[in-house]
């Protein structure tokens, strides 16, 4: 066939891929809920009853629904930060100390410059955040473009440094002096907290923000940056020989994926809880890159599993309350979601080719 | 009855059938030529009897057995050898260890022991090897004889041979040549895999001709001909064009219609020179000296051709001109610009296209589409992109177009570079390349592994270049390409020049002497003595 007689194509989602992947994310979190069950009816317990605690905890009310919200924001955020990093083959596991760092910062110059009007300074803090969170990935970033130092290793031990700076912070410097010794920081102003989208719950415009977020990454891969950013990925090699330079464009892409970990540090800061506590990014860092990885790396795929897994946090809670579930269920679910997705190459291989 | 028989194979791949009921029967103690453009099947159908893909359908026998060749490890069991076009050894083992790699054993393995039995098996078949160098100290050739040594050493009856002489010397390949006839004297069964007519001809004892995963042809080899044996490949008429006193090229029969392909470069118009190297020196991969003062100047409506076995220094040739590679002393000039500084950017803004040797690495991102691949070097530029966003329109028109005008056969401008022939990837890098109309272009073995109707398009596009005014740079361990599109020949040995001669007074002697290491003055004073 020659181009002449091919319509003129749109760049168009391969639907056979899509199909591919949805049902490959879908049998992934059913078969790994089964295995849940499994293990429930192992230990001498109703699963029937216990997803029907989880369903009703992260569904059953306004209330619940929103809070899986709330629990999604912060890990649609992250996912869309790793997403950029792992479409570049820059395996960066530092969000949560990207989190924390944003959420320091944030604080700090809400803190500081509390004479400022809120119309400035709430959008201070969050420049500021997401700079903060740019500037600790860069540091990994800058260490792999030009030292070659594995990302992996430089990334968790800069997490290490963040938990211990922000344990450090919120136990001395930044402590709240009227706080009866509580390790926080002082609340923020009132001013300064993020309005409510709806009244009576916590969902606040860090959930839109989000949302921005993913509508900016879709619109990312569409731009010159995007798509040096996935040759860089694709192959450092054809980078080269195409004149890109490879350390300047993972520099740029650890300073984005920073900004992106800082948001969200500065969305559970201003949204959430009002002031610096010990351990509030706990467990996103590795949530989130799940989170990417169900979502396959796709913005709008990432929507969906973040979703989902703020579902999973919020409704194992209330598992755990109401129906004597330990959390470690949800834990276990994750991890085989995990392991599904990743092997899933090979595990859902029905019937293809020898190739 | 044939020690090895192939009854109705049929292998499919997602969209493509690339075997479709094919009967193959292999003879003790004949070389068999399976012949077939790139994409025909031969390499699948290779494959299928190595235990690497299970047919759809079809049945192997072997010696009158039917049998199921499960893996590779079940081939060799049954006899059936296989060196691949990629070779499968381990650099720093030596030769020996190499060869009894993956071998079962009890515990501990006696080295001497192995080494003395491969020095046996290697007398046997008049292979020379040193059992105990390592195979990273060994040219590509003898990486091929331990190749083939491994397979003897398990001792294979049915040796598959895939494209083996597309990486040698004329000489190294005319020794191979010695060593299966020896082979084949004493009773093994012999697959040649090629697309090269001559060699076929020369070597085997029976032809298969495959086309689009059919058997179309087979003759005892001393039955037909050259001219016949390329009608089946490509199922076209061929003439054989002859090309002012070079050797006889087989060129489509659509070319006649062309501007004849070769104009003495006397009746061309010279221009100035676009690329000019003096003393270039410049280090391999693993920092040592690769290019040792090599000085070269190419002119506008020029081709000069680097000839060479590969790996004397003419990739890391290529990539120091492309700015690829740094420049240790020397001094060069691209387009009368000093050149010595620059990034590989640099050298792309300047007008320049460059074919890499290595297509599917360095060319393409083969994960990526047509439409990406065809935008490479350009997505950065208006009308591609503007303000920072890519104009997908604009981008899908310009790749339609150049499919077209390179007749790149695909499913399309969003199918994966993956899906495509080798052919194909080619004629997607050179439609890029040339696009821009490039004044200097440097094209490293722009046609390795591309069948006849590739290789000729490649070629007649290069010379329109060439026509146009570009200066050509052309980097081929392919003699007879050298010769068909050269103006003037440069021969690298170990990295430095032996010396360069005008294309119409060159013959294959002289260049085979000098590839071997011998200085142009004393190559041709030796007057054809090999």
């Amino acid at each position: 066939m020659t181009a002449s007689e091919q319509p003129v194509l749109r760049r168009g989602v391969d639907g056979r891929a899509l199909w591919r992947s949805t049902y490959q994310a879908l049998l992934s979190v059913v078969l790994s809920l089964l295995i849940g069950a499994l293990l429930l009816l192992v230990s001498g317990q109703n699963p029937l009853l216990a997803f029907q605690s989880l369903w009703l905890g992260a569904f059953g009310s306004l209330n619940r629904f929103t809070e899986t919200l709330v629990q999604a924001t912060p890990l649609l955020l992250i996912a869309i930060s790793v997403s950029l990093s792992f479409r570049c083959q820059i395996w960066n596991i530092g969000a949560e100390g990207q989190v924390i760092l944003g959420g320091i910062a944030s604080i700090w110059i809400a803190l500081t410059f509390s004479s400022l009007p809120p119309a400035i300074l709430l959008p201070l803090t969050l420049i500021g955040g997401a700079l903060a969170g740019a500037a600790w990935s860069l540091i990994a970033g800058l260490l792999k473009a030009y030292a070659q130092a594995n990302e992996v290793i430089t990334t968790s031990m800069l997490n290490y440094i963040a938990v211990y700076l922000l344990a450090f912070l919120v136990h001395g410097p930044m402590m709240d002096p009227a706080g009866f010794n509580f390790p926080q920081s002082p609340l923020i102003d009132r001013a300064l907290e993020l309005p409510r989208l709806i009244a009576g719950t916590r969902l606040n415009i860090s959930f839109l923000v989000a949302l921005l977020m993913a509508g900016a990454a879709l619109l990312y891969w569409r731009t010159t940056l995007g798509q040096r950013t996935e040759i860089v990925g694709a192959s450092r090699r054809v980078a080269r020989q195409i004149g890109l330079s490879v350390p300047a464009t993972i520099a740029v892409v650890s300073l984005l994926t920073g900004a992106l970990a800082g948001i969200a540090g500065w969305g559970e800061m201003f949204g959430l809880h009002f002031r610096l506590i010990e351990e509030f990014a706990r467990g996103m860092g590795s949530l989130g890159i799940v989170v990417a990885l169900l979502g396959e790396l796709h913005p709008l795929g990432m929507v969906v599993s973040a979703f989902l897994f703020g579902a999973l946090v919020v409704g194992g809670n209330a598992m755990e309350r109401n129906a004597g579930v330990p959390f470690a269920l949800v834990d276990v679910i994750q991890g085989c979601i995990i392991l599904l997705i990743l092997a899933r190459g090979y595990i859902f291989r029905f019937r293809r080719g020898a190739r | 009855m044939g020690v090895v028989q192939m009854v109705g194979i049929t292998k499919r791949f997602p969209g493509v059938l690339a075997n479709d009921h094919v009967n193959l029967e292999l003879h003790k103690g004949e070389i068999h030529g399976l012949l077939g453009e790139n994409g025909a099947g031969k390499t699948t159908l290779m494959n299928i009897l190595f235990g690497l893909y299970q047919p759809d359908a079809g049945q192997i026998l072997v010696r009158g057995q039917p049998i199921v060749v499960a893996s590779p490890a079940a081939a060799i069991e049954h006899g059936i050898g296989m060196v691949h076009q990629h070779f499968r050894l381990v650099p720093p083992l030596t030769v020996t260890e190499n060869i009894v790699l993956g071998l079962k054993g009890r515990g501990l393995m006696n080295i001497k022991a192995a080494e003395a039995r491969v020095r046996q098996v290697a007398e046997a078949y008049g292979i020379q090897i040193d059992p105990a160098a390592t195979v990273q100290s060994l040219s590509v050739g003898q990486q091929q004889r331990v190749e083939i040594l491994s397979s003897l050493y398990r001792e294979a009856e049915i040796l598959i041979l895939d494209e083996p002489t597309a990486v040698l010397t004329p000489q190294e390949a005319d020794s191979l040549v010695a060593s299966l006839r020896k082979m084949a004297e004493q009773g093994k069964a012999i697959v040649f895999i090629s697309h090269k007519l001559d060699e076929v001809m020369r070597l085997t004892d029976r032809v298969t001709v495959l086309r689009a995963g059919r058997v179309v042809f087979e003759a005892l080899t001393r039955a037909t001909d050259k001219v016949q044996l390329a009608r089946e490949m490509i199922g076209r008429d061929l003439v054989a064009l002859r090309a002012e006193q070079r050797n006889q090229v087989l060129v489509l029969a659509g070319a006649q219609d062309a501007a004849p392909i070769q104009a003495p470069a006397a009746q061309r118009a010279m221009g100035a020179v676009m690329l000019e190297a003096k003393g270039l020196h410049a280090l391999d991969d693993r920092g040592l000296p690769a290019v040792r003062g090599v000085s070269l100047a190419v002119r506008s409506g020029e081709v000069l051709g680097i000839a060479g076995v590969d790996g004397n220094g003419q990739r890391e040739l290529a990539e120091t001109v492309v700015r690829l590679r740094r420049l240790q002393a020397g001094q060069l000039m691209i387009a009368g610009e000093e050149a010595s500084h620059w990034d590989t950017h640099d050298f792309l803004q300047h007008s320049t296209g460059y074919i890499p040797d290595d297509r599917q690495n360095d060319g393409l991102v083969l994960g990526f589409d047509l439409a990406r691949n065809a935008t490479l070097k350009l997505f950065r530029r208006p009308p591609f992109s503007s303000f920072g966003f890519l104009n997908q329109r604009a981008i899908n028109q310009f790749t339609g177009q150049l499919m077209q005008d390179f007749d790149v056969r695909s499913q399309g401008p969003f199918a994966r570079a993956a899906t495509l022939s080798g052919g194909n990837q080619q004629k997607l890098i050179l439609a890029r390349e040339l696009s821009q109309a490039p004044r200097l272009i440097i094209a490293s073995q722009p046609t390795r592994g591309l069948d006849i109707g590739a290789t000729a398009f490649v070629h007649q596009r290069l010379l329109a270049e060439r026509d146009r005014g570009a200066a050509i740079l052309l980097i081929s361990t392919d003699l007879d390409e050298i010769l068909l599109l050269s103006d003037r020949i440069l021969v690298m040995y170990n990295g430095s020049s032996m010396g360069e001669l005008p294309a119409q007074t060159a013959d294959a002697q002289t260049l085979g002497l000098m590839m071997a290491g011998t200085p142009l003055g004393a190559a041709v004073g030796s007057g054809g003595v090999v």
